[in-house]
């Protein structure tokens, strides 16, 4: 068995056209035997530098580094969400070589429209607090968002206009259409149930359903693994080293337990904690009671959104495809695929996240106002591409997407953390998006 | 050999049978008015210089575009064929001259693009998949290693042995080969002129592109000729020199049917 493993690990090598590993140092052997993308790992260390970076420059420059604590980590998380969300359906988009700019407005849309729902109409019939109340709504924004990006697909696919003067209509639009349904009004508050999904105290899981949800990550690091790796046995393709599959395991273990304890290291603050404990009628001991948040919801929102799209695009005949029509529509054409209906579907799926993404970020205002979502085409776009989507088509991953979407977030936060201005917060992000860009033009380069 | 003559020459039913075929784009007239047809067993040449229509003519037959006009019977049959898929579900492969590859996915990808192996929960089955596609390369260019890398990274020859290889995969009826040695190699251009020997003897209909009038007279029981999107004519290649097809080519004139007025 050893013997077999190592020699079917130099043909993988050989396979993967890997330069290095026979030459190379021990992390380019490590990089050629677990077949980690380079990418990724440039992505990851980037993340790492911005988040020590801003920890250290809070610590010389306010004698406090805020960026790697739990609250703020924490807090990282759930802002990422609704980008995040929506970055996954950006992927999709430009992929097949289009473009949405219309998802900040579709967002706003949404919001207005489940405010509206929630909070003007249904307590009329059903009674305020009705359990199907949040329900309802939610079902109506994502039915919306649907609606509106597949028709949005629909005029690109069969009306033939490009996919950027569709969407940059639908910005106006549905921005616009957002404003005339609530006649510019903030509506508040959304209902109580509805409000969870945005995250905060009450929507957390708590540590020990965070510990669930860990174990459960845990497993399915080693049963992907596993799995893998049996495939591999069936079809007699070269295998990974055993200790590259344990490291792997161990890693992906590793990552998932550290988040579980970052959530859990995040506790109620103590006004919450009082509340709830006159509300429960127990007792505040002397030093405090130290309730963990856990991970939030949204958070896990995002994650079911991400497993699900990341099955999509590497399991399925629809993922498939549209990485085909990115790489070569005519090519697609002519294999028999359909791409104007798909271009219909990738489109309804970004605007089924857009409504996604505004349950989540109304939910965590506990209110819809007409400026929901401004701006946030950008960031998703710029999320996607910082994570590795080309814009020329055919390439982009979705964990490189949330990736792009943390880097985005971790930048933003850490800006308000020690101390930039709303200015300078654009001018460094601009120059990110630009700087990323080409970064990552040259990696392409040197790889072909 | 003996034996398709026989069945052509006994008017058995063509397999594919093209009448009257014209398709223009824009003001050029691509196909005018053009007529062919194929035998089981069969290998039909197609010649003419560039922009004849050649390849605008085949990829009728394989629904990359719709004719203007005309009608195409496959087994006696009228069939309209409106799509790519309407062609495959009649059988017929294509090797297209732009061998319409996806850049950006695999070997195994491209071979089963539009047809992928499922599994029972109904995902793409990419291990099954590249078993496969090692197994058919390996009978057409035994070379072939780059099975896990986008097609980009590989050499124009081997881009085209993948296309081949999705062609024939599929136990194709009608096979369609727009220049498929173009970008061959000696030794892979034989492996291909075996492979169209094979398939012929299986009783597959082919109609092959290529300038290459020599290799076309080996390959071939028929040749047909076009130019400026008409059919100059068609020959079996006993009927004719080297020399008459280059004419026919070049002069537009078919000097078995229309002597040169003395
Ligand atoms: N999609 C298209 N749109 C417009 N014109 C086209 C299109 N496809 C082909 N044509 C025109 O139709 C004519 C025939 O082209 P075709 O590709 O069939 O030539 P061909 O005989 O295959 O030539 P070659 O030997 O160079 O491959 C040419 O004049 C070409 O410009
Ligand atoms: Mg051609």
């Amino acid at each position: 068995m050893t013997d077999h493993t190592s020699n079917t690990a130099t043909d993988n090598v050989a396979a993967h056209g890997g330069q290095g590993p026979r030459r190379g140092n021990l992390f380019a052997r490590f990089v050629g035997a677990t077949e980690l993308d380079t990418r990724l790992l440039g992505m990851v260390g980037a993340l790492a530098l911005i988040w020590v970076g801003f920890h250290v420059y809070g610590e010389l420059a306010n004698g406090f580094g805020a960026f790697l604590t739990p609250r703020n980590l924490w807090n990282l998380t759930v802002q990422t969400s609704s980008i995040g969300i929506m970055a996954c359906g950006m992927v999709l988009v430009i992929i097949t070589r289009n473009i949405d700019l219309s998802v900040g407005s579709i967002l706003g849309f949404c919001a207005i429209i489940m405010g509206v729902v929630q909070v003007n109409i249904l307590p009329q019939y059903l009674g305020l607090g009705h359990p199907l109340i949040w329900i309802i709504a939610i079902l109506c924004g994502l039915a919306i968002g649907t609606a509106i990006g597949a028709f949005h697909g629909a005029l690109i696919a069969y009306g033939r206009i490009p996919a950027f003067i569709v969407t940059l209509g639908g910005l106006l639009v549905w921005r616009g259409a957002a404003f005339l349904v609530a006649r510019g009004e903030t509506i508040s508050p959304v209902d109580p149930t509805f409000s969870l999904l945005g995250g905060g105290p009450y929507g957390s899981i708590g540590a020990v359903g965070s510990w669930i949800v860990g174990i459960i990550g845990c497993v399915a690091v080693i049963g992907l693994i596993a799995f893998g790796r049996r495939q591999r046995v069936r079809f007699h393709f070269p295998l990974r080293p055993i200790w590259a599959e344990a490291v792997l395991a161990a890693l992906g273990c590793a990552v998932v337990i550290g988040a579980v304890q970052l959530v859990n290291a995040y506790y109620w603050p103590s006004g919450i904690v009082r509340r709830y404990a006159e509300a429960e009628g127990i007792t505040v001991p002397e030093g405090g009671l130290e309730i963990s948040h856990g991970f939030a919801i949204p958070v896990l929102i995002l994650l079911a959104v991400a497993i699900v799209m990341s099955v999509v695009m590497r399991m399925t005949r629809f993922g498939r495809y549209v990485y085909a029509i990115g790489g070569n529509p005519e090519a697609a054409e002519l294999a028999g695929i359909n791409s104007r209906m798909m271009t219909v579907k990738i489109f309804a799926i970004m605007g089924f996240l857009a409504g996604l993404s505004a349950v989540v970020a109304s939910a965590r205002l506990n209110s819809a106002t007409n400026a929901l979502g401004e701006l946030d085409e950008l960031f998703v776009i710029a999320a996607a591409v910082i994570g590795g989507t080309s814009l020329a088509g055919g390439i982009g991953t979705i964990y490189g997407a949330i990736l792009g979407a943390l880097v985005m977030q971790s930048l933003q936060t850490g800006m308000v953390l020690v101390g930039f201005d709303a200015a300078m917060q654009r001018v460094v992000v601009g120059g990110v998006l630009v700087l990323a860009v080409w970064l990552d033009i040259l990696y392409r380069r040197r790889s072909k | 050999m003996a034996q398709t003559q026989t069945a052509r020459q006994a008017g058995g039913t063509p397999l594919v049978e093209l009448r009257d075929i014209s398709i223009a784009f824009g003001g050029v007239q691509a196909v005018d008015a053009v007529s062919l047809d194929l035998y089981p067993g069969e290998v039909v040449g197609l010649l003419g210089h560039n922009g004849a229509g050649k390849s605008t003519l085949i990829k009728i037959l394989s629904g990359a575009y719709k004719k203007d006009s005309g009608e195409i019977l496959i087994n006696g049959e009228r069939v309209e064929i409106d799509s790519p898929a309407d062609a495959r579900r009649h059988n017929i492969e294509t090797i297209y001259q732009t061998l319409a590859l996806a850049d950006n996915l695999d070997a195994a990808s491209n071979l089963f693009l539009g047809r992928e192996l499922t599994t029972p929960l109904g995902f793409v089955d990419d291990a099954k998949m590249e078993a496969e596609t090692r197994k058919i390369l390996a009978k057409l260019n035994p070379n072939f290693r780059k099975f896990s890398e986008p097609v980009s990274a590989l050499s124009g020859g081997q881009r085209q042995s993948v296309a081949i290889a999705r062609a024939v995969y599929f136990n194709a009826k009608i096979l369609i080969m727009d220049e498929p040695t173009a970008a061959l190699g000696v030794h892979e251009t034989k492996m291909v002129a075996d492979l169209i020997h094979e398939l012929k003897a299986q009783g597959l209909g082919i109609f092959l592109i290529s300038h290459d009038t020599r290799e076309m007279m080996e390959l071939c029981d028929r040749v047909s000729v076009m130019k400026n999107g008409q059919m100059i004519g068609t020959e079996r290649v006993e009927d004719v020199t080297e020399d008459d097809i280059l004419s026919m080519i070049i002069m537009g004139k078919n000097p078995k049917r229309e002597p040169v007025p003395a």
